[in-house]
């Protein structure tokens, strides 16, 4: 048996007397992609951003590779090769594309302390370049991100992912207010991953979504996973009768 | 009609790129507005050695209250500590206080003012405009009670020159003008060119995206407000030199001045966007109108009303082209 990517164990997690996360246990294999469904307040979440070190456990143990990991901060999920696209918070509106795709990771012609010029240059160049990558067809990398549609902004956040060579892609909900050919496009390039060698875990609340685009399904149901199978071996029905 | 909404939707777009430029283009007119009404004398020597003696102080002040902005903070206690920081260098230089240590304990001072207002508001998750309306009061009290009242001393021993004296061609600048270049410049940098500046427009512009970005948010806005009160306390510095008497009271409302500055420049109230360059344009035009009112011979009570009219100007046509360019695209 393949060890797997990302191992999670008996995980929890309380927000301020809400109980999110009650002992979840969830293997994602190295490249597959693994669709997340359960209804609103699920916990789906807040599962997300624990993997991506937006929050802490209380407790359980993660695994990356099968080495136990702490990942106590966004930085450290990145370090670990796991991107994430948020519902609707990956990106900030009043910045460029450019500075947005290099947001805490500036290339810097030096540094001290941590603290140093963007190299501007080297920036634009891989800004074109990320962009150009995934497809995406953008007038300048200096135009604001409030001036593209939902579906440009999520393939700028997908080209920061990709850029950023993530092992792990993780999707909150990414066709949220999309076109539908912005969707199509969107879960198009999640089926792809397994491709690039990236692994990825879809949220959605869209089963069709799901099963065109996911190798796998979890369900989950009031910070529990109620259900977890391979797409052969189950159905919309039968999940929409777990939901 | 195809033609004009096309460069109407260009213009739009350099705004939203370079939301300094209205302010810029505003300065110009100004300019030729007032030297028209003055035969002249607006961009005389003289004249231009009075607002250029003057910019420095507003300047300053408007550079740190913006960068503060632009993290999606306010400080309103700037003007108190503009009072707080060469009073307390007054009273340490009388007490036998060598001059450099205590322009380095003032500007002490002046920053621990700014990490109180960071701290307060960051770890009780107050909005910070309540958190230094209350250090402006707190503070300014803190300075007229140091001083008992009266103005303290200020030795005429000290070496304030390397503030005042007028340097460069015919003397039209004093040398506070080259600390604020020098300082602008850097700010500049740092806001524009460095991985700081970036962050600090991210954490303004989207909080919970730069904080899932692995921006140390809590650190970007920290600096951010002990960068505004540290210049704020350096301002009012330079200014009792020039006068060379610590008022108590000196800075009173101009909290309010330097955001409407600000504002003006193009720094939005609502964080993320702005520039040093902005900045310095706002406080400029202020300077402007309070001079050019005077030598066009209008009644000097209009300069309030002109900055206020101005200021509501900027927010409104900045939220219409906001929303202008949101509909054309
Ligand atoms: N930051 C938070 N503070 C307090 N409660 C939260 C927070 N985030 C989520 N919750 C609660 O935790 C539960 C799970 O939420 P969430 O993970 O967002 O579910 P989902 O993404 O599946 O809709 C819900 O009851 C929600 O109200
Ligand atoms: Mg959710």
């Amino acid at each position: 048996m393949i060890t797997p990517l990302i191992s999670v164990r008996n995980l929890h997690k309380w927000y301020s007397g809400v109980h999110a996360l009650k002992g979840i246990n969830l293997d994602v294999r190295p490249r597959e992609v693994c669709g997340l469904v359960g209804d609103n307040g699920a916990g789906k979440s807040t599962l997300i951003k624990i993997l991506a070190g937006v929050h802490r456990p209380d407790q359980g143990q993660i695994r990356i590779d099968g080495q136990l990991v702490d990942i106590s901060s966004p930085k450290s999920a990145m370090r670990l090769g796991i991107e994430t696209i948020y519902q609707d918070n990956s990106m900030v509106p009043t910045m460029s594309i450019c500075r947005n795709l290099f947001v805490g990771r500036e290339p810097l012609l030096f540094s001290i302390g941590g603290l140093g010029l963007i190299d501007h240059r080297r920036m634009r160049e891989e800004a074109i370049q990320a962009v150009a990558n995934v497809d995406l067809h953008l007038r300048s990398a200096d135009a604001l991100l409030s001036e593209l549609s939902g579906g440009q902004r999520q393939g700028v956040a997908i080209a920061r992912a990709m850029h950023f060579k993530s092992r792990v892609l993780i999707l909150d909900e990414p066709t949220n207010h999309l076109s539908v050919k912005e969707t199509t496009k969107v879960l198009t390039f999640v089926r792809m991953l397994p491709e690039q060698g990236v692994t990825g875990l879809l949220i959605s609340h869209n089963l069709q979504h799901v099963f065109q685009s996911c190798d796998r399904v979890v369900v989950m149901a009031r910070g529990e996973i109620v259900l977890d199978k391979a797409i052969e071996e189950t159905s919309i029905d039968e999940i929409s009768e777990s939901l | 009609m195809i033609e004009f909404g096309e460069t109407l939707r260009k213009l739009i777009r350099i705004y939203l790129e370079k939301p300094e430029l209205a302010g810029v283009a505003l300065l110009v007119l100004l300019t030729l507005l007032f030297q028209l009404r003055s035969n002249g004398v607006f961009l005389s020597a003289g004249n231009l050695r009075g607002i250029l003696g003057l910019l420095p102080e507003a300047g300053l002040v408007t550079i740190g209250v913006a960068i503060l902005m632009i993290c999606g903070e306010f400080d309103l206690s700037v003007g108190s500590t503009f009072a707080l920081m060469p009073v307390s260098i007054a009273l340490m230089t009388n007490s036998g206080v060598p001059f450099m240590l205590a322009m380095l304990l003032g500007l002490g001072i002046a920053a621990v003012v700014g990490f109180v207002n960071g701290f307060l508001t960051l770890t009780f998750n107050i909005p910070s405009f309540i958190t230094t309306l209350g250090m402006l009061f707190i503070v300014r009290s803190l300075t007229v009670v140091l001083t008992g009242g009266f103005p303290p001393l200020l030795s005429s021993e000290l070496p304030v020159g390397v503030f005042t004296q007028f340097v460069g061609p015919g003397g039209v600048l004093r040398a506070s003008f080259l600390w604020f270049a020098g300082i602008a410049l850097i700010a500049w940098a740092v806001l524009s060119g460095s991985n700081l500046g970036n962050w600090i427009q991210a954490t303004g512009g989207f909080f919970d995206a730069a904080a899932a970005l692995g921006v140390p948010v809590w650190r970007v806005k920290m600096t951010c407000f002990v960068i505004c009160s540290t210049l704020a306390g350096f301002a009012g510095t330079i200014q009792v030199f020039r006068l060379g008497s610590p008022l108590p009271s000196i800075g009173d409302g101009l909290e309010l001045q330097a955001v409407a500055a600000a504002v003006i420049g193009g720094t939005a109230l609502t964080g993320g966007i702005g520039t040093v360059l902005g900045a310095i344009v706002g406080a400029l035009l202020i300077r402007f109108i309070d001079n050019g009112l005077v030598l066009s011979q209008v009644d000097a009570n209009w300069f309030k009303f002109a900055v206020g009219g101005l200021t509501i100007l900027a927010v409104v046509a900045n939220s219409w082209l906001r929303q202008t360019a949101r509909r054309i695209n």
